[in-house]
């Protein structure tokens, strides 16, 4: 399934751009999305100790991804 | 949205005035305001412009999230927060909040609980441009 993922952030700069789609296999967890992510991006490497979005929600990294979800990796937020 | 919470995401400037407008109601005697404002140094570094960028429809969420439990955890009457995108000068302002009770202790309260929460979960980002370079704010923690 292809899943639309957000970049912000540190990530954006790090992805070079702001969204990508991923050809996921079924139940897979955030957990492991992670792990592709950090494969495939060598500059990811803090990405565990970010939060995840999961259609505007944070969700835990055992949250099963799902047909038509919208992952946002979330960065240290700095707002304010 | 409730007739007792404002929120903003916005490019434009922020107005503290609409923010004190917006809560005041004369069953209160009093307001408590936080305005956040760009300062001109960071860790011993010449801070020159800031940039915010958000997730916006779910920085929208969760501004209005903070909103509604200070609303529940305080006995306060209205709340308004009010956040900057884009790029800002030393000195400009990228977040306001105003709270409005019938007596001052709560307004306090609430005032620190959504500035404090705010800046743990709304997906805003700030990037600092110094005389050599940018860095986004808490990137690797």
């Amino acid at each position: 399934m292809n899943i639309k993922t957000l970049f912000f952030g540190v990530t954006r700069d790090i992805i070079g751009e702001g969204s990508a789609i991923f050809d996921l296999n079924e139940d897979l967890t955030i957990a492991d999305f992670q792990n592709i992510l950090t494969k495939n991006y060598s500059g990811l490497t803090d990405i565990k100790s970010f939060a995840v979005a999961v259609n505007e929600e944070y969700v835990t990294e055992d949250y099963k991804i799902q047909e038509n979800d919208i992952i946002a990796i979330i960065p240290p937020v700095s707002g304010g | 949205m409730k007739e007792n919470i404002s929120i903003k995401l916005t490019t434009n400037k922020l107005r503290l005035q609409e923010c004190i407008d917006f809560v005041q109601d004369n069953s209160c005697g009093g307001i408590a305001t936080f305005v956040g404002t760009v300062r001109n140094h960071t860790k011993g570094k010449e801070v020159k412009q800031l940039e915010f960028s958000a997730y916006t429809s779910m920085a929208i969420k969760e501004l209005q999230k903070i909103a509604e439990q200070a609303l529940d955890e305080f006995d306060i009457l209205k709340i308004a927060i009010h956040h900057a995108e884009g790029l800002l000068q030393i000195g400009e302002v990228p977040v306001i909040i105003a709270v409005s009770s019938v007596h001052r202790g709560a307004s306090f309260k609430a005032c620190e609980y959504a500035i404090d929460t705010l800046k743990e979960t709304v997906p805003i980002w700030k990037k600092e441009y110094f005389k050599d370079g940018e860095v986004w704010v808490n990137a690797h923690p």
